[in-house]
C-alpha cells in the first residue's frame, strides 16, 4: 500500500482531518470515510455526473479527482445545501424545493449531482432560458425523467428565487 | 473501477517537480487538471508508479497580454478561466468561440490548458487552436526552456513533440494579422459531448478584399489536429465567394481529412459533414474578417 497523506479540509463548513491513501477517489472519500453518501458515484470515469460536488464553489465531478487534491480545500455537498444561511436548517434549498414540486426526480440517483451542478449555475445566471438550463445540465445523465421535468424545476427554482430576492 | 496505487507528490516548486520528472522519468506522470488522466487510471489504462501534482504550482496559472497584441497563457489556467476572460475574448475571439464547446462546465472548472495540450487527444479543441492560431509552446528541464510551435509539437496519436522529464509551462499565442476574421465549429450528438468533427477557421483579407491567408484546421479527422494546406492555398489571392468556399471545402474533405469513422458515423458521412462545417466556417470567417475592414 502507498503511503497514506494527512489531509485537512472543509465539507459543508466542518473542518475534517483524514489519513488517505492517494488513489482513494474524492468520491469515495466523502461516501466512506466521512459518511456523506449524498454524493453518489455513477459512471467513475466523469461522464454521468452523478458525484457531482462544489470545490471551492465550482462544480466539479469527485470521482475524477483524489481526496488527496482537496487537502486544503473548501467542499460543499448536497448535504450542505440545507445548512446554507439563505434558508431555515429544516427547509429545503428552493432548488430542492422546486425539483419536489415540479417532478424534478423519480428514482433520485442523478439528483444530488444535478443540484450541485445548478446551485452555481443559477448563482451566475439567476433568469436563464429554456436552452440555458438545458445546457447547463448536459453534462449529467438522468435515465429516468427524460429531462423535462428537471428543466421544469430549474425554471420554477430560477422564478421563486427571484421573487423572493425582489420581494 | 479504482485506480492502482501510486506514490503521490504535490510540489511547491516548479524546480522540485522538474527534479521529481528527472528522476523517475516515464514511471511518472503529471497531474493538471486530471480531467482525461484520472479516467485513464481508474479504467486501469494507466498504472503510473508516481504522480505529480501541479496543483499547487499557482504561478503557472495565468492569463496576461503579451506586448506584440497577443496572449501569455500559463499551462494550468482552467479552461473556465480562459472561457469568461475578458483579455482572451479580445485577443482571440477564435479562441472565445471555442472554448465553450469543450465538454461541460464541471470539466471546463478542472481542466487546464496545458492539460489538454499535452494530453493530444485528435478530438480535442484545445491542440485544434493552438496550430490554427500558430501558436508556441514552452518546455521546461532542468536542463532550460525550448520552444515549440504547436504544429510541430504534435506528432501523431496522443504523441506530442516532449520528453518525461520536461513540462509544459506557458502557450504564447500571436495576435491575428490586421483584417482577419475567424470561426470554430463542431458538430456533436449532444452538447458537450467529443465532437465527431469540428474546424477551425482563420482567415486574412488584403485590403482589396481578396483572400490573403487562410488556415483550416479540424479535429478529430486524423491522428492529430489536421491542417488543410491544399484547401488553404487554393484560397490564395481569390475573392471570397460561396463558390470558392464549396470548391475548397470539398477539397479539405476528400484530400485532406483522414476520420476513421465508428458506429456514429461513416467516413462519407464525416467527410459530407466537413464540407458543411467547412463551408459554414469560411462563410463566417469572411464576414468576420470584411466586417473589420469597415471603418469604425
Amino acid at each position: 500500500m502507498a503511503e497514506q497523506h494527512t489531509i485537512r479540509l472543509k465539507v459543508n463548513g466542518v473542518a475534517y482531518e483524514e489519513r488517505v491513501e492517494p488513489r482513494t477517489l474524492l468520491s469515495d472519500f466523502l461516501r466512506h470515510h466521512l459518511d456523506l453518501t449524498g454524493t453518489h458515484v455513477g459512471c467513475e470515469h466523469g461522464v454521468c455526473g452523478a458525484c457531482t460536488i462544489l470545490f471551492d464553489g465550482r462544480a466539479v465531478r469527485s470521482c475524477i479527482m483524489f481526496a488527496v487534491q482537496a487537502d486544503g480545500h473548501d467542499l460543499l455537498t448536497v448535504e450542505g445545501l440545507t445548512a446554507s444561511e439563505s434558508v431555515e436548517p429544516d427547509d429545503l434549498h428552493p432548488l430542492q424545493k422546486a425539483f419536489w414540486d415540479a417532478h424534478g426526480l423519480q428514482c433520485g440517483f442523478c439528483t444530488p449531482g444535478f443540484l450541485m451542478t445548478l446551485v452555481p449555475f443559477l448563482e451566475q445566471n439567476p433568469r436563464p432560458t429554456e436552452p440555458e438550463v438545458r445546457e447547463a445540465i448536459s453534462g449529467n445523465l438522468c435515465r429516468c425523467t427524460g429531462y423535462e421535468h428537471i428543466v421544469d424545476a430549474v425554471l420554477l427554482a430560477a422564478t421563486r428565487m427571484h421573487e423572493s430576492a425582489t420581494e | 473501477m479504482k485506480p492502482a496505487p501510486f506514490e503521490y507528490v504535490a510540489p511547491r516548486s516548479l524546480e522540485d517537480a522538474l527534479s521529481l520528472m528527472a528522476e523517475h522519468g516515464d514511471e511518472a506522470k503529471l497531474l493538471a487538471g486530471g480531467q482525461s488522466l484520472v479516467p485513464a487510471m481508474n479504467f486501469r489504462l494507466l498504472q503510473p508508479t508516481i504522480l505529480v501534482d501541479l496543483n499547487r504550482l499557482e504561478q503557472l496559472a495565468f492569463v496576461q497580454g503579451a506586448e506584440d497584441g497577443g496572449l501569455r497563457l500559463g499551462a494550468l489556467t482552467r479552461q473556465r478561466e480562459m472561457e469568461l476572460n475578458s483579455l482572451v475574448a479580445q485577443r482571440s475571439p477564435l479562441m472565445h468561440e471555442a472554448l465553450p464547446y469543450i465538454a461541460h462546465v464541471q470539466i471546463r472548472n478542472r481542466g487546464t490548458l496545458g492539460g489538454s495540450l499535452a494530453h493530444a487527444d485528435p478530438a480535442g479543441e484545445l491542440p485544434v487552436l493552438m496550430v490554427a492560431l500558430r501558436a508556441n509552446l514552452r518546455l521546461r528541464s532542468s536542463a532550460g526552456d525550448r520552444w515549440v510551435n504547436a504544429e510541430d509539437y504534435y506528432q501523431g496519436l496522443f504523441m506530442v513533440d516532449m520528453k518525461p522529464e520536461e513540462i509544459l509551462v506557458e502557450v504564447s499565442v500571436p495576435p491575428p494579422p490586421a483584417r482577419t476574421g475567424w470561426c470554430f465549429v463542431e458538430f456533436a450528438r449532444r452538447q458537450g459531448d467529443y465532437a465527431l468533427l469540428g474546424v477551425a477557421a482563420q482567415m486574412t483579407l488584403n485590403a482589396d478584399g481578396d483572400c490573403q491567408e487562410a488556415r483550416l484546421v479540424y479535429l478529430n479527422a486524423g491522428e492529430k489536429p489536421v491542417v488543410a494546406t491544399r484547401a488553404g492555398a487554393e484560397l490564395h489571392a481569390r475573392p471570397p465567394s460561396a463558390e470558392l468556399f464549396e470548391e475548397v471545402a470539398h477539397i479539405a474533405a476528400e484530400q485532406e481529412i483522414q476520420p476513421s469513422g465508428d458506429i456514429h458515423a461513416s467516413v462519407p458521412y464525416l467527410r459530407h459533414l466537413a464540407v458543411v462545417l467547412t463551408r459554414k466556417a469560411l462563410g463566417t470567417a469572411s464576414e468576420r474578417a470584411l466586417a473589420e475592414m469597415q471603418p469604425q
